[in-house]
């Protein structure tokens, strides 16, 4: 008897714990989709409830800040820059762990340590590079200096992935006539597919809620991605609720879709820094 | 010769790419950084003086008001108040929700709700922690009311005093799901048996935590601890949103200090400094991180 009053206990406190790590969320998912009359003594009074969609029509259309174009434009980007680093750093990583050739250990050791760097640290001469080259304020620019700066820990990633593939069968194929680059294609990359849904959910991620390299490399008001988007709604005195919550609602949407279809793969990409 | 030549080739397709984009977008950026940091306008060499001038500056550094009166501290103490608190509280309430969701019916929807701060963009998040913490909307000051600490009941990212802990309390939130993942996919890995053995030999639950789930999660811990660690270092959008480091710089911190001396101030030197002084503390972590999950395996 005494062991199943314990059992109860925990779940209350599991599930109230649940409960509060929810709450402010849902005060977002209350103010976006309730008129501001009803928020001004707090989302939680619920004497009066209407719903509408009033925010989310003002925040795709915000005329200084339009969340519509915004989440366009953050597709733009994230797409590419998930999809390029992805095949780079596969094939980075595959020549990694089956070459042997001088410098092999300290590049990748190199690889490794960059994996700790801040984003200001490449921050004013990545200005300069991109504006030198003729991609500052393009999405091909940002799409590239993603790619680079997702690079090391996919590298990393794929190649302690790969390190637990039999390479007996890449042997017998090579002895047979077969060519690295179908070696490569044939048997290694079918076989890494769980790994690379793992990096695509978290490249994904990250690249869309960033914030820190759109925010140096993109000025033009419609080439703003989202995320840059959201500190722009918020006025200088006077904070709309209504529209900054629904806009988080919009934007959150991507990633938590992620989230919800890529679960395990996602998780597993982060588990991935524990080993190694 | 060919076989050579063919090899040769092989390594540069499958590698160059890489390297070249890491080379010229993060490498050779992350030189030229360094190199601004001991230079001038003129581009003539300093030495130390960018770095003591800036280090000392107000700015980062200004402990004449620590701690009797409140922040601004300086982007320096106030990143270090953040490791401070953050960092325990993280590891601990990971750790120990891990542990109590293990058998929990519907824990994967908590688990999912708990992470759900971990998938948003830290944009918003800061835009969240600014809501709650607000005078009229905030769920916390409404709680506040409710209990009678009126004097607490006020926009807490406002005020000098509590703008940097409201925004230190909101990233527990926000991240505590990272620590918790890890520890729970960390637990599922410790063999069974471990536990029985322990039963038999009369070891009670605080024991069995104590010696057995603790010592086995060492990995996970020092994951964890880096990981963290590197995100209270690396810290801005979160603190962008909510107050810009404001008010009166009460809540700034390195990482937005550095944007600011760079893209506001036009001082690439003088943020370079604040760049490089980063880096070599994420490097430090980053070595150790390497070196101890090299020494856990072998």
């Amino acid at each position: 008897m005494r062991v199943r009053w314990g059992r109860l206990a925990v779940h209350l406190i599991a599930w109230a714990v649940g409960l509060i790590w929810i709450i402010p969320f849902m005060g977002i998912l209350m103010a976006s989709i309730r008129p501001h009359s009803e928020l001004v003594h707090g989302w939680w009074q619920l004497s009066e409830v209407n719903l509408s969609f009033d925010n989310y029509l003002k925040a795709w259309s915000h005329t200084t800040a339009p969340i519509g174009e915004g989440l366009k434009n953050s597709l733009i980007v994230t797409i590419p820059a998930t999809l390029l680093p992805l095949l780079i750093g596969t094939l980075a990583a595959y020549g990694f762990l089956r070459f042997r050739f001088p410098g092999r250990n300290v590049l990748f050791l190199v690889i490794v340590l960059l994996l700790s760097i801040p984003q200001q640290m490449v921050a004013v001469p990545l200005f300069q590079t991109l504006l030198d080259i003729g991609l500052l304020n393009t999405f091909a620019g940002l799409i590239l200096t993603h790619t680079a700066w997702g690079l090391p820990w996919i590298t990393m990633f794929m190649r302690n992935y790969m390190t637990t593939l039999p390479v007996e069968v890449e042997e017998a194929a090579s002895l047979d006539g077969a060519s690295r680059f179908r070696i490569f294609y044939k048997i290694t990359l079918p076989l890494t597919l769980p790994a690379l849904a793992s990096v695509a959910a978290l490249q994904l991620t990250w690249v869309w809620n960033d914030f820190f390299m759109a925010l140096i490399l993109l000025y033009e008001p419609n080439m703003l991605v989202a995320t840059q988007r959201i500190p722009l709604l918020r006025g200088q005195y006077h904070i709309d609720w209504g529209i900054l919550s629904a806009a988080s609602m919009l934007i959150t949407a991507v990633p938590v879709l992620v989230f919800v279809v890529l679960q395990k793969y996602y998780i597993r990409g982060l588990i991935g820094w524990t080993q190694k | 010769m060919r076989v050579q030549i063919r090899r040769w080739f092989e390594v540069i397709v499958f590698i160059s790419p890489a390297l070249i984009l890491i080379g010229f977008l993060v490498v050779m950026p992350a030189i030229r950084t360094l190199a601004l940091s001991f230079l001038n306008e003129e581009g003539q060499f300093m030495g130390l003086q960018n770095f003591s001038e800036v280090l000392l500056s107000r700015d980062t550094l200004n402990l004449d008001r620590f701690p009797r009166r409140s922040p601004p501290w300086g982007a320096v103490p106030h990143n270090a108040i953040w490791v401070l608190l953050h960092l325990p509280l993280v590891v601990m309430l990971g750790m120990i929700l891990a542990v109590l969701l293990k058998d929990v019916t519907g824990a994967s929807f908590i688990k999912s709700a708990i992470f759900l701060g971990m998938v948003t963009p830290m944009v918003i998040g800061g835009g969240v922690i600014r809501f709650i913490f607000d005078e009229n909307t905030g769920v916390i000051n409404a709680i506040f009311r409710l209990v009678g600490l009126t004097e607490l009941t006020r926009s807490w990212t406002a005020y000098p005093d509590t703008a940097l802990l409201a925004l230190i309390l909101g990233s527990i939130w926000l991240w505590t799901g990272f620590s918790m993942i890890l520890y729970s996919a960390g637990l599922a890995t410790i063999p069974k048996e471990l536990y029985e053995a322990a039963q038999v030999d009369g070891a009670n639950s605080l024991q069995r935590f104590f010696y057995i789930t603790i010592p086995s999660l060492r990995p996970v811990t020092i994951t964890v601890v880096a990981m963290t660690i590197l995100w209270e270092l690396k810290i801005f959008d979160l603190v962008y949103t909510a107050t810009l480091g404001g008010p009166g710089g009460s809540s700034m911190v390195l990482a937005l200090q550095m944007y600011f001396l760079a893209f506001r101030g036009l001082d690439p030197n003088r943020s370079a400094v604040i760049a490089t002084f980063l880096t070599a503390l994420t490097l430090i972590i980053g070595v150790w991180f390497v070196r101890s999950a090299r020494r856990v395996e072998g």
